[in-house]
């Protein structure tokens, strides 16, 4: 076998064990459905299911938002969910739990209990973040993020990475704590062009850059620096001279390496990197020169 | 308990604009009610054309998904299933629930399967089953605890093997919750249902996907004509 079978065989053994022995099994829900009281988990490896069908109690854990209406409504967003998620048609396992073991059933649980959390939720309805309650977690927006793809998911430090991570996670423990989540965003769109509900994520971003800004919890550099910036954008002779300025003094500063391994005021950037000097000239007169040459 | 579901329920209103609202709002109750009693139907796909083909895109995405499949005639059956031990190199054991439809297979007197009646416990090797219905669309097949099936025969065994009368292959699965409510009577629902498409699978690894990761390692299904 090879090195992932023969990991996985063993995880599935010694787990197989476990769940056998266990008194209670949690899950979390894909969706709820208010019809008929159904709790809903969809895996691929079965874990959820045997967590819902071997331990004496099962208790659900799951947040309001997952509540559809209908069965017919979980069938419309469960065709989402796995061609969105894994690029599949269907999950291997879609589960639908309802009630304790009945008085005939040879097997399930005995105990059946669910808990709704709020977490947050209630709040967001009615802001404009009420879209991302919309979200099943499908992750395709992560992974069609060039964001994502650079740092990974740890980078995220909480429970969702991604775009829905920067989104969700300012909500959660609040955006003093995670505004550099939405600020960590080129805006290409690439994440509402794919999510299958149809959230609207970096309009969202931006909203929390702005409540950011209105609370006035960018660091202070942060704000001055972007002000000079500001200062020389709304003067385009000034800026392009200042342009020229900086990139042919790097490049004289830098001399035959090309490079910096140091320089002031960078020192975050070169702890971990070198800094490469600007070559052959300012944007602007760069295309000046090559549209010269087409012409 | 109820303190909090008000204290959330009232949060909503307000974020909703109806603050001072308390529920008792009868317009909207009665879109509540309508909605989950004629539950409309969303996007469906379209179906495949006529009843031979939506077998066929059962067939097909069942396989697509991993598992083995086969159309046998009733009379078939046991030599269908133990054919399926005998080239997987499996005793000729069967864990099986009470299912009417599973005791009418007629089994042969000399070597037929030993048959163990019950729940599974984890230590049989194959489980065989009697689906509810499939679904074409996607190639899924549902089952449903009980006596006559029971769900632990769907995940523990390493093979499961489930038989699906073609007469009980709709195309999607809207057709199969209405079927479902006419069995089990509307807003109620067995203690679990199960969609199974294919046999269960992890690719958590090295993403190297690989078959049976929690549940069966194979699925075979058969479908049952008369
Ligand atoms: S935001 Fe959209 S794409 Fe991202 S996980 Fe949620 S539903 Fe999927």
């Amino acid at each position: 076998m090879k090195e992932p079978e023969s990991l996985l065989r063993e995880a599935r053994g010694i787990l197989r064990e476990k769940f056998l022995a266990a008194d209670v099994g949690i899950t979390g829900a894909n969706f709820l459905v208010a019809e008929t009281g159904t709790s809903v988990i969809v895996t691929n490896e079965g874990n959820g299911d045997l967590t819902q069908t071997l331990p004496k109690v099962h208790i659900v854990l799951a947040s309001i938002e997952k509540i559809v209406p209908t069965l017919e409504d979980m069938s419309q967003i469960l065709r989402l969910l796995a061609r969105s998620a894994t690029g599949q048609e269907m999950s291997v396992y879609t589960t639908l739990s309802t009630g304790p073991r009945r008085k005939s059933d040879p097997d399930g649980p005995e105990q059946y209990h669910v808990i709704l959390l709020d977490n947050g939720r209630s709040t967001m309805l009615g802001t404009e973040f009420q879209d991302m309650l919309r979200c099943i977690r499908c992750g395709a927006c992560m992974n069609h993020c060039p964001v994502y793809q650079a740092v990974g998911g740890h980078a995220y430090g909480w429970v969702y990475p991604g775009p829905m991570g920067a989104v969700l996670t300012p909500t959660l423990i609040g955006v003093d704590k995670a505004g550099h989540l939405p600020n960590a965003s080129t805006f290409c769109g690439r994440c509402e062009a794919v999510c299958p509900m149809h959230i609207p994520l970096p309009k969202m971003m931006r909203h929390w850059r702005e409540r950011e800004f209105e609370r006035h919890l960018a660091p202070s550099e942060y704000t001055s620096n972007l002000k000079l910036w500001a200062w020389f954008a709304k003067r385009p002779p000034m800026y392009r001279f200042a342009a020229r300025l900086a990139a042919t003094s790097l490049r004289l500063l830098a001399r035959r390496r090309g490079r910096f391994s140091t320089l002031p005021m960078a020192g975050a950037w070169t702890k971990d990197r070198d800094l490469p000097a600007p070559q052959g000239g300012t944007f602007i007169s760069q295309w000046k020169r090559q549209r010269g040459s087409r012409r | 308990m109820t303190g909090a579901r008000d204290l959330i329920l009232g949060r909503v209103r307000e974020s909703l604009g109806r603050a001072g609202a308390t529920g008792e709002d009868a317009a909207r109750r009665e879109r509540v009610a309508t909605r989950l009693r004629e539950h409309p139907k969303g996007v469906v796909p379209e179906p495949a054309d006529g009843k031979d083909a939506v077998i066929g895109q059962f067939m097909a995405k069942a396989q697509a998904a991993g598992a083995t499949v086969e159309k046998v005639k009733r009379d078939d059956i046991a030599r269908a299933v133990s054919a399926f031990l005998r080239s997987h190199n499996l005793p000729q054991q069967l864990r099986m629930g009470a299912d009417r439809r599973l005791k009418r297979i007629a089994w042969q007197t000399r070597g037929a399967p030993e048959r163990r009646a019950g729940p599974s416990d984890g230590n049989d090797l194959a489980g065989l089953s009697y689906a509810f219905a499939g679904a074409g669309e996607t190639g899924t097949l549902v089952l449903f605890s009980g006596a006559d099936n029971p769900t632990t025969v769907n995940f523990l065994p390493e093979n499961h093997i489930v038989l699906v009368d073609a007469k009980d292959i709709a195309f999607d699965y809207e057709t199969v919750w209405s079927k479902l409510r006419r069995k089990t009577g509307a807003g109620t629902m067995p203690r679990t249902v199960n969609l199974i498409t294919g046999p269960s699978r992890s690719a958590d690894i090295e993403q190297t996907l690989i078959m049976g990761a929690h549940g069966p390692v194979r699925l075979h299904v058969i479908v049952v004509t008369n």
